[in-house]
């Protein structure tokens, strides 16, 4: 489903990037990545959503090799990637319902299936009936439950997250936690880059370790 | 509803969204869009009128042929009989001297007229051709004018040229104006999208994120700036309005008191459909090259 092979990225200026990263996530696994800040971890989930292109080696997602992607290509490979982001960038002029129908417009969804769909995202990551709040009435935890209702609603196949439990007390980054789970349980392949791997410890998932630029240890 | 269609109508939603988050904004510029189209829009208009107005003359032009001094009522026979042999005139009248003198004496002049030892003034003919070629206008005064008896040949059209030439100078000045304008009119479009861009960039890059094409991005910008020119477009068409409904009154003073009728028309429902068109089109060209630079800086 996603595989690195030898994979570098370096930026401008020599800041950060990954060396020779290799590793292969089968098709509805959970891999927890962790690390330290400036690891690497960031980077690795950019080559995935194709936000970067490696600089040397091969990235596959879904049998794309997203270094080769052309550039009009990429929206089409990131509407089956489910992004959750360390910012959860909510359109605070927007409310909840609208901001999870958005993956669906771009997609030109018909109104009615979308609705349908809004409503099922919300429901299941406990957010039903706040549709028609606004991002900012929201506690964090649920804000951030709102980011990840956007990131699935479309179905996507594969589910990446960057730090998403980073500014939520212990209590709502255990519901996070939970939510990718079952996700997982539900046969999405999930990626979730985290400080704190060990919320994820109940589903055994696999374990990766990005220490300067390199996976260290693949357990 | 297919999809190319839903994506529209989604695009359109949010073309007026964009215009209305900041009203005042899309006012005044479809304010500023207004006036410059009306300029050019208002003069091109007025030099129709013009036109209509000398066209309606030049349609009917004379050539005046005065015969020569003493009268001679044989000679003035001939030309008489060579007019009527000519199939290239539509009307000829014949103005004998004494009725020229009376002319001139109804005119206001009957205090001169009077103190005259004798007429001075010649028989003439005032001749209307046909057609509408002022070649074959100047070949037929020139025919007049070898004929004997005939003293001078007036072509009576000279004026009317003139003043086409007049009207065809002004119709390229605002020609001229109309494209210069038209670039300012991207202009302001181009910098209009660049600040809605600016504003959106935070949900440009989200729905990137999410898998927005380029298009679905481009969508709603170009119906902005579509419906922003469409907006100005309107503008200027009520101020062309305007101003023909205020000119109008004066004009037609103007024309009665030259003993003509006149009245100023206002643009053709096909003239005003052109002018939305251009406006809508001009908007779509500034938002397209605002959009599109933005597209570019971000990939």
């Amino acid at each position: 489903m996603i595989e690195f092979d030898r994979v570098s990225l370096h930026y401008p200026g020599g800041q950060g990037g990954l060396s020779d990263v290799s590793f292969r996530l089968a098709r509805g696994e959970l891999a927890v990545l962790s690390g330290h800040s400036g690891a690497g971890k960031t980077s690795l989930l950019k080559l995935i959503a194709a936000i970067e292109r490696p600089t040397a080696g091969r990235v596959t997602v879904g049998g794309e090799d997203v270094g080769a992607l052309p550039r009009q290509a990429v929206p089409y490979l990131r509407r089956n990637i489910g992004l959750v982001l360390q910012e959860i960038r909510l359109l605070l002029d927007r409310n909840v319902f609208e901001n999870v129908m958005l993956p669906l417009t771009i997609t030109g969804h018909p109104p009615a299936d979308a609705s349908r769909r809004v409503q099922a995202a919300l429901e299941r990551v406990g957010l039903a009936g706040r549709g028609k709040e606004m991002p900012l009435s929201l506690s964090g935890g649920e804000q951030q439950r709102a980011a990840i209702a956007r990131a699935v609603v479309n179905k996507p196949s594969i589910l990446v997250a960057d730090e998403p439990t980073a500014h939520l007390d212990a209590a709502y980054a255990g519901d996070i936690a939970a939510l990718f789970r079952s996700f997982h349980t539900a046969g999405v392949t999930v990626l979730v880059a985290t400080h704190d791997s060990s919320l994820f410890d109940e589903a055994s998932p696999r374990r990766l370790v990005m220490d300067h630029g390199q996976l260290r240890e693949v357990a | 509803m297919n999809g190319w269609l839903r994506h529209q109508a989604s695009a359109i939603g949010r073309a007026f969204r964009n215009l209305a988050r900041n009203p005042l904004g899309s006012l005044l510029t479809a304010i500023v869009i207004g006036i410059a189209l009306a300029l050019p829009a208002g003069g091109l208009l007025l030099l129709d009128n013009a036109n209509r107005v000398v066209g309606d003359v030049s349609e009917k032009p004379e050539i005046s042929i005065f015969m020569a001094m003493p009268p001679d009522a044989a000679a003035t026979a001939e030309v008489e009989r060579r007019l009527a042999g000519l199939d290239s005139l539509e009307a000829v009248r014949f103005v004998p001297r004494e009725e020229a003198l009376a002319q001139l004496s109804a005119g206001g002049l009957q205090d001169v007229v009077s103190d005259l030892a004798e007429n001075p003034l010649p028989d003439a003919f005032v001749i209307a051709p046909r057609g509408n070629d002022p070649g074959a206008f100047d070949a037929l005064a020139a025919t007049f004018r070898s004929w004997p008896g005939v003293h001078h040949v007036q072509l009576d059209s000279a004026w009317v040229e003139r003043i086409h030439a007049l009207i065809d100078l002004g119709r390229q000045a605002f020609t001229l104006l109309a494209a210069i304008l038209a670039a300012a009119l991207v202009v302001v479009t181009f910098n209009t999208i660049r600040l809605q861009l600016m504003t959106q960039r935070a949900e440009i890059e989200v729905s990137r994120l999410l898998g927005a094409t380029d298009n679905f991005i481009r969508r709603p910008f170009l119906w902005t700036g579509m419906l922003q020119g469409l907006a100005g477009g309107l503008v200027a068409w009520l101020l062309v309005a305007a101003m023909v409904a205020a000119l109008r009154d004066p004009v037609a003073t103007l024309a009665t008191s030259y003993g003509a009728s006149f009245s100023l028309g206002q643009p053709a429902m096909q003239e005003v459909m052109t002018l939305l068109a251009v406006a809508a089109v001009l908007g779509f060209a500034g938002a397209a090259l605002s959009v599109d630079r933005h597209l570019r800086e971000a990939a």
